[in-house]
């Protein structure tokens, strides 16, 4: 699944040990979608259970527009797309982003989509290059200055 | 309601050894939607270069979070949990977490800030293995939002 991943230029690192990788080389992009149940999932499988992520009564009492994504949610669903195009989550070296806009997740069985677009910003060197991913919500970013140095 | 500054610097002593279960790696890795094969089969991971199943990248933060609480539900710090949004976050591998990791975390408070009458807290947390070496690196800014009158 990384026919994407552009073989026809040098001088970069390598991903999967199948092709070259130039700044600019794009990642595949993903979309998925948060649900309430996940965020319930998610604040089981994490341990945060700030009610911001599950009840509409407390978002609204502390100025929230309604129940939203633990950040974290988002930014770990999110490296997905990185971690299909290197097919090893254990390259990830340094993952970094800014939540700048909450993610709310009305309660309705479709909950919200989030896509994932991503870039080689940088060959760091012959074993690391860096990412720069956009994640977006209706069209609105909501994670900003998302980079990820990976091994390659 | 302003966190204390006098803070600023301040290191907590290591916590106790938080042992990486397979099956809470795999809880995690189904909770953010990636049923990678290195989170569940040995096998897998092993393929990939790692001597045990490994955890998602962003795991680290259940140890952080956890860990940081010392500072952050401390009523003496002043910070108020109930309006907290995150703000930016990073994390620092030097290798990936491993079930079987018997893993501790030191915290330290990196930078507190009064911007707008919000309070901004960044914390940085230090995770090393039964050997005491470094693992990874948390580093989270937490913003409580002011109380809007």
């Amino acid at each position: 699944m990384h026919d994407d991943v552009d073989s026809g230029v040098t001088g970069g690192g390598r991903v999967n040990g199948k092709a070259s990788v130039a700044v600019g080389t794009p990642l595949p992009p993903l979309s998925f979608r948060l649900t309430r149940a996940g965020l319930v999932r998610y604040a089981g499988a994490s341990g945060d259970f700030n009610p911001i992520h599950h009840s509409d009564r407390v978002a609204a009492g502390v100025g929230l527009p309604g129940v939203i994504a633990h950040g974290m949610l988002t930014m770990g669903a999110s490296l997905r797309a990185v971690n299909e195009w290197t097919g090893n989550p254990g390259s990830v070296l340094d993952y970094s982003t800014r939540f700048t806009r909450p993610v709310v997740v009305p309660d309705s069985d479709e909950g919200v989509e989030l896509t994932v677009d991503g870039s080689v910003v940088a060959v760091l060197d012959e074993a690391r290059v860096r990412l720069e991913l956009t994640v977006r919500c209706g069209g609105e970013k909501v994670l900003a200055r998302t980079r990820v140095v990976v091994r390659v | 309601m302003a966190v204390s500054a006098s803070y600023v610097g301040r290191r907590y002593p290591r916590t106790e050894p938080y042992e990486v279960g397979r099956e809470k790696i795999w809880e995690f890795a189904r909770a953010i939607g990636e049923p990678h094969p290195v989170y569940r089969d040995a096998a897998a991971a092993a393929e990939s270069g790692h001597p045990e199943v490994i955890a998602p990248p962003t795991f680290a933060i259940v140890l952080s979070m956890h860990a940081e609480e010392q500072v952050t539900l401390d009523p003496e710090f002043g910070f108020d949990f109930s309006r907290v949004i995150h703000r930016d976050q990073r994390f620092e591998y030097s290798r990936p977490v491993r079930a079987g990791d018997r893993l501790t975390v030191a915290v330290e408070v990196a930078a507190v800030a009064s911007v707008d009458g919000n309070d901004v807290v960044t914390l940085r947390a230090e995770i090393r293995d039964a050997r005491q070496e470094h693992v990874c690196t948390t580093t989270s800014t937490l913003v409580s939002r002011a109380v809007v009158v």
